[in-house]
């Protein structure tokens, strides 16, 4: 029975010893922190991006509205999809990354904690970047896939574009250095007895997205670099009158684009596989089946991009190649919506909000992905591109999937990092506000869609069987709206007013609910031993995990003994659990104990201010490439120079100090 | 059934950090990750080479002549090969010598060996010295070969042929560059403090930074310069 | 915690762990005859560059392309000692590779410079 009973009272933990106030935040390089940092900033990006929905929604309200110019809506829309993918959904994500797999996997912080902090900063930055084009009225406008030519100098001489790449080139720092420390972390930082295939499922597909991230960036850099060229220094990469190749920027875009849309999903996916389970109180059906289903997602994502371009005249082979492969990837997208239904066929259902949002996933997703297939056969999606059709499928898949996940990833996960519930009375009324606003805003989509209203146009005429579509989509942002907001009311008052969590709310069978709600610094006093890929549920409820593969002591697999057996060498660096301690540790739950980790004798990393400067400095050479563009060669020079001087001091610094202090 | 650890004694053993599951190091891990996404970056830089290949409205041209009426002046193809077979061989070398750097780092606190061939091996500071020049000797070679195009026509802007060359070329050069600046760092610390095995995983580290960029510019070599 | 040097009588000082060496470390013998292989691969390259013959005909691309994989690999195998290290790392940089390699090749097919290829 757990022990959770007769837990201490919650209270402020010692754990942080010292580490409050804002230069503890500017200086963080826990994961916990920076996680919580990621959450705050994205939550507040996902907001502004929704008011940028709002305004497209008001302005197509109705026919020939004039709430905003042609010039303004082309920079709400392109803000709109830029901010919600790269300010909202990701950095979403990339808060549960930081946040919950050291936990899962049993370790006490990341790889790498000041490349961490890094990838945070320059993302905050990135962003502040990006949206200070709004202030001079400036805000790209190319959409968020920015099509050259349109988006060269010749098509779109403004500052608009100019903030659009840089931007981008920015953020896409940020994402590879944190999938280089996520890979890491995970191959390497596993608790004993953890192997591959018994990592949480959230873990699996956060692994699997990191591999995406690396692969798929940098083609964006180069298509973002030929572009930044072709504007600042009059290359020809996308100049037509050189000769020049149309297609170029949207077969290298789409090369990204295609497994970035996987990367805004698969968490999504991960985070609904440990929900799901946790509130059906059973395994996961068909674990092994849902991993090599992720992996064949990444791998087929590579080869699918040029559905996106059916209508430029690839020709019939092309066409045939990547409707096929476009219909392939749907097969194992499909095994993870059976297996969720099967998880949940014969489990003991709770219907908590979390549980709500991640069957809602289920269920909406499953619609955005039919409409997907749609758009897999060529001669059909002839019809469907570029409409409001398109529209309504990647909302589906992106808000009724991506944030539908996220969003009960927040339920699931709010106690743990706060050590208190959210509300369940207004989580209810938030995910029935957003289901039915969600469906409200874009199924009539599908019909403005099918009956050719065309994308990213500001206005249409009466009298063509648009309005009431539009007028209902409308009028779902508003239901959608007023979700949100009781989600933010929700997510600030249950701070303070929240229930005590506890260790363990939902009867969680992974590592993250073994350890105190919020969790000490250290994560976990002794690193456990996990003897199955549900590990809290072999301690509390042996009964769930009784046809999961798992050992009940002494699996060697994954294992110190099994490591240095492995090389010949134990491994000397850094300090290490002797063998003989690990073995008798076993798997256990810790209760808080206000004990800090100098208490307990751990070394942990050291806070900095290194990687905030560093990220400064970047972002200020980057933001100098503006002033060419404005014929300011000295300022431009100036602030290249001065950025990336700040960046290289505060990049060697931080390389020559070590971690953390000798021990 | 486990219980709960409320109490620890104060010298818990099992303090700090975990051995790694692999028994691999970290950096070693990323570096590799990091490799696999300059595949990408470079793979992209390349593939619009290739595309680009050929459809130059003007000259200069990589291998051809540009005549009159497509060039005013007649302009000769304008890669040298034998200038750049001997900057490949430069690059190539200095790969042995950042492997003979690294081998000397890791057996620096064994015994000298006699002979004065034997014993020069042994020098870390010497191959780590040699890596960079040879490196910075491809990058002189680069400069010159850049300044020779422009003055003979071609530039970033010239046409697409210009523009993806020097782009391509260009990015592998600032990879060599960072590479040339990692390495006298390394240097600078060998002076300072000496370079010994407990250093052996960050030189290598750099070692296989600079061989993948030695290994890219294998590519582009062929794909560009010997390929028409 | 101290590196216990004591284990480590038996072979170089070295972190093998950390470098993830488990079969025998290249030796000097090994590194310079690599370096004559390349060397060698890079000279009839350009020979081959500059005989008409062979220069013109079908054969040449595939032979270039041959030479310059050889080239790669061996200094991806030895150089970059991932013969020797574990195999994680062969796992780390083939997946990438492939994907890269296909990515080239897919594209090139699209923009229709399939003659490249020969």
């Amino acid at each position: 029975m757990a022990t959770t009973a007769t837990a201490p009272a919650y209270g402020p933990t010692d754990s942080y010893v010292g580490k409050s106030g804002i230069w503890a935040w500017l200086t963080t390089v826990d994961h916990k922190r920076i996680g919580t940092l990621y959450l705050f900033t994205s939550l507040f990006f996902f907001i502004v991006g929704g008011l940028e929905a709002g305004m497209i929604r008001w302005q197509l309200a109705g026919p020939n509205k004039h709430v905003l110019s042609a010039e303004a809506y082309n920079q709400m829309f392109t803000m709109h999809g830029t901010t919600m993918i790269f300010l909202a959904v990701m950095p979403l994500s990339a808060a549960f990354f930081n946040y919950l797999i050291p936990l899962q996997i049993g370790a006490r912080d990341v790889a790498f904690p000041r490349l961490n902090a890094f990838s945070y900063w320059v993302y905050l930055f990135g962003a502040m970047f990006m949206n200070f084009s709004w202030f001079i009225g400036a805000a790209p406008n190319g959409g968020w896939f920015g099509y050259a030519p349109l988006t060269t100098m010749q098509f779109s001489p403004g500052l608009n574009i100019d903030f659009w790449v840089i931007g981008l080139q920015i953020l896409g720092v940020s994402s590879l250095a944190a999938a280089f420390n996520f890979i890491t972390t995970i191959i390497n930082m596993r608790a004993p007895g953890m192997n591959l295939m018994r990592m949480g499922m959230f873990t699996w597909n956060a692994f699997v997205v990191q591999f995406l991230l690396v692969l798929a960036f940098p083609v964006i850099t180069i298509a973002l670099v030929f572009l930044l060229f072709d504007r600042f220094f009059g290359t020809n990469f996308y100049t037509i009158a050189a000769g020049a190749d149309p297609l170029l920027w949207q077969h290298l875009f789409w090369i990204f684009g295609h497994p970035e849309v996987y990367i805004l999903i698969l968490p999504a996916f991960g985070l609904t596989s440990e929900i799901i389970p946790a509130f059906s109180r059973k395994p996961i059906f068909g674990y092994p089946v849902m991993v090599y289903a992720t992996m064949l997602i990444a791998f087929l994502g590579f080869g699918v991009w040029a559905h996106h371009m059916f209508a430029v005249g690839m020709g019939p082979i092309g066409d045939t190649v990547f409707g096929v492969t476009t219909l392939l990837i749907a097969i194992p997208t499909g095994v993870k919506i059976f297996n969720w239904i099967f998880t949940m066929w014969g489990g003991s259902i709770r219907f908590s909000t979390a549980m709500k949002f991640a069957i809602g996933l289920v269920a909406l997703f499953t619609i955005g992905g039919i409409s997907g297939v749609m758009h897999a056969s060529p001669p059909a999606d002839l019809q469907q591109t570029d409409t409001y059709f398109v529209v309504a499928h990647f909302h589906y898949v992106l808000f009724g999937g991506s944030m539908m996940g996220i969003f009960g990833g927040i339920y699931f996960y709010y106690p743990k990092m706060t050590g208190r519930l959210l509300s369940e009375k207004l989580g209810t009324w938030h995910f029935w506000l957003t289901f039915v606003g969600m469906n409200l805003t874009f199924f009539p989509m599908h019909f403005s869609g099918l009956l050719g209203m065309p994308r990213r146009i500001y206005t249409y005429e009466a009298g063509q069987g648009l309005e009431t579509f539009n007028l209902l989509s409308s009028i779902g942002t508003a239901v959608l709206m007023v979700g949100t907001l009781i989600f933010i009311v929700n997510f600030f008052r249950s701070f303070k007013a929240g229930a005590i969590a506890g260790n363990d709310p939902w009867g969680g069978g992974t590592l993250e609910w073994s350890i105190p709600s919020p969790p000490p610094e250290y994560n976990f006093a002794r690193i456990p031993r996990v003897t199955s890929r549900y590990p809290m549920w072999d301690v509390k409820t042996p009964a769930l995990t009784a046809e999961v593969p798992h050992t009940v002591k002494g699996d060697t697999r994954l294992d110190v003994d099994v490591a240095s057996k492995h090389t010949g060498h134990a491994h000397p660096n850094p300090v290490g659990n002797e063998p003989k301690q690990v073995a008798e540790s076993g798997m256990h739950i810790e209760l808080a104990t206000g004990e800090s980790a100098k208490d307990l004798g751990i070394p942990m990393p050291n806070p900095t201010i290194k990687p905030l400067l560093c990220a400064a400095g970047m972002v200020i050479m980057f933001s100098g490439l503006l002033f060419i563009h404005k014929n300011n060669m000295p300022l431009a020079l100036a602030t290249i120079m001065g950025g990336a001087l700040i960046m290289i001091v505060s990049l060697y610094g931080w390389l020559l100090t070590p971690l953390e202090d000798a021990h | 059934m486990a219980h709960a650890a409320a109490a620890h004694s104060a010298h818990d053993t099992t303090h700090g950090h975990p051995p790694t599951s692999t028994g691999l190091d970290n950096k070693k891990i990323a570096i590799w990750a990091f490799i696999g996404s300059e595949c990408m970056l470079f793979a992209s830089l390349i593939s619009t080479y290739l595309i680009y290949k050929g459809r130059s409205l003007v000259g200069p041209y990589p291998h051809e002549a540009c005549l009159p009426p497509v060039c005013s002046t007649p302009l000769k193809a304008i890669l040298n090969i034998p200038v750049t077979s001997a900057s490949t061989f430069v690059l190539l070398m200095s790969s042995l010598a950042m492997v003979l750097a690294l081998s000397a780092v890791e057996m620096k606190d064994q015994p000298m060996p006699q002979g004065f061939g034997a014993r020069l091996l042994r020098s870390s500071r010497l191959w780590l010295w040699m890596t960079a020049l040879l490196g910075t000797t491809f990058l002189g070679f680069q400069a010159f070969e850049f300044t020779s195009f422009v003055h003979e026509g071609l530039t970033l802007r010239t046409n697409l042929f210009g523009s993806s060359f020097f782009t391509l070329t260009g990015f592998h050069g600032a990879h060599v560059t960072v590479g040339v600046l990692w390495l006298l760092t390394l240097l600078a610390i060998d002076y300072r403090r000496g370079l010994g095995p407990k250093d052996a995983l960050n030189v290598d580290i750099a070692a296989l930074y600079w061989h993948f960029v030695d290994v890219v510019w294998i590519a582009i070599f062929t794909l560009v310069y010997l390929i028409k | 915690m101290a590196h216990d040097s004591s284990q480590d009588s038996h072979v170089a000082h070295v972190d093998h762990a950390a470098m993830g060496i488990e079969k025998e470390h290249p030796t000097w013998s090994t590194y310079w005859k690599v370096a004559v292989v390349l060397a060698l691969i890079t000279v009839v390259e350009v020979w081959i560059y500059y005989v008409p013959a062979i220069h013109d005909s079908r054969a040449f691309v595939p032979m270039l392309l041959t030479m310059s994989a050889v080239k790669f690999i061996t200094v991806v195998m030895f150089y970059m000692h991932l013969r020797y290290d574990h195999k994680l790392f062969r796992v780390l940089f083939t997946g990438p590779l492939i994907i890269a390699m296909t990515t080239i090749v897919g594209l090139i097919f699209l923009f229709g410079k399939l003659s490249l290829l020969n």
